[in-house]
């Protein structure tokens, strides 16, 4: 079920509080996040966040296409390698 | 002869029916048009004068977006999610179940024909 729009999209505060500092001070860095259930706004373009995928942190370079999704949505939880003996292609 | 959107429809259905031949249609929106041009769902396809089929013509053409253009914005939509490397992007490219269904067995549909493995062994009782 999609969310109440009543409530707005789900962004989560730490993040965002550093993506402003670091637009008000026009620095930019990666920013190292847990926060995969946090919503993309627009203010994060541009940005690169390393996003923790339960093992490691994955960067994700924002761009704007990527507004309005998750954050963990780039950052994969699983790693398929290909069946054993699988060998062609 | 009613021809819509590109598409012949069949002579013999209702009206109703006959409109959800056009991908982009279904029942309910087909009731829609039908409502909107004034003209009874259960008319047969072939009863249609030429200002009917006009009326629906004109309904479909400015109101909805079907055929080509439908299947066009469906294919952009799936390239743009392959395009910004997120998880449904990547499922649609592997040719798997997109919205989080099992795979360990079924998913058929998406992963089409079984492909058997030679030499993998059989569950003995």
């Amino acid at each position: 079920m999609a969310r109440s729009l009543k409530k707005g999209p789900f962004i989560d505060h730490n993040v965002e509080k550093k993506v402003e500092d670091m637009n008000k001070s026009g620095k930019k860095s990666v920013i190292k996040t847990w926060a995969r259930r946090s919503t993309i706004p627009p203010e994060f373009v541009g940005h690169t966040f390393a996003v923790h995928n339960g093992n490691k942190f994955i960067p994700v370079y924002v761009t704007e296409n990527m507004v309005g999704h998750k954050l963990g949505e780039f950052s994969l939880t699983r790693s398929f390698k290909g069946h054993s003996g699988n060998n062609k292609k | 002869m009613a021809r819509i959107a590109g598409i012949d429809l069949p002579k013999n259905k209702r009206g109703e029916i006959g409109l959800t031949y056009i991908f982009g249609i279904g029942r309910s929106r087909a009731q829609t048009i039908l409502t909107k041009a004034g003209i009874s769902w259960d008319k047969k396809v072939n009863e249609w004068n030429d200002d009917e089929a006009n009326a629906i013509r004109k309904i479909i053409n400015d109101e909805i977006r079907v055929e080509g253009a439908l299947r066009s914005e469906v294919q952009l939509n799936i390239k743009r999610l392959t395009d910004i490397g997120s998880n449904r992007g990547i499922r649609h490219r592997n040719g798997l179940p997109v919205r989080g269904q099992r795979t360990k067995t079924n998913a058929r549909t998406r992963k089409g024909k079984r492909k058997t493995i030679a030499g993998k062994k059989k569950v003995t009782k």
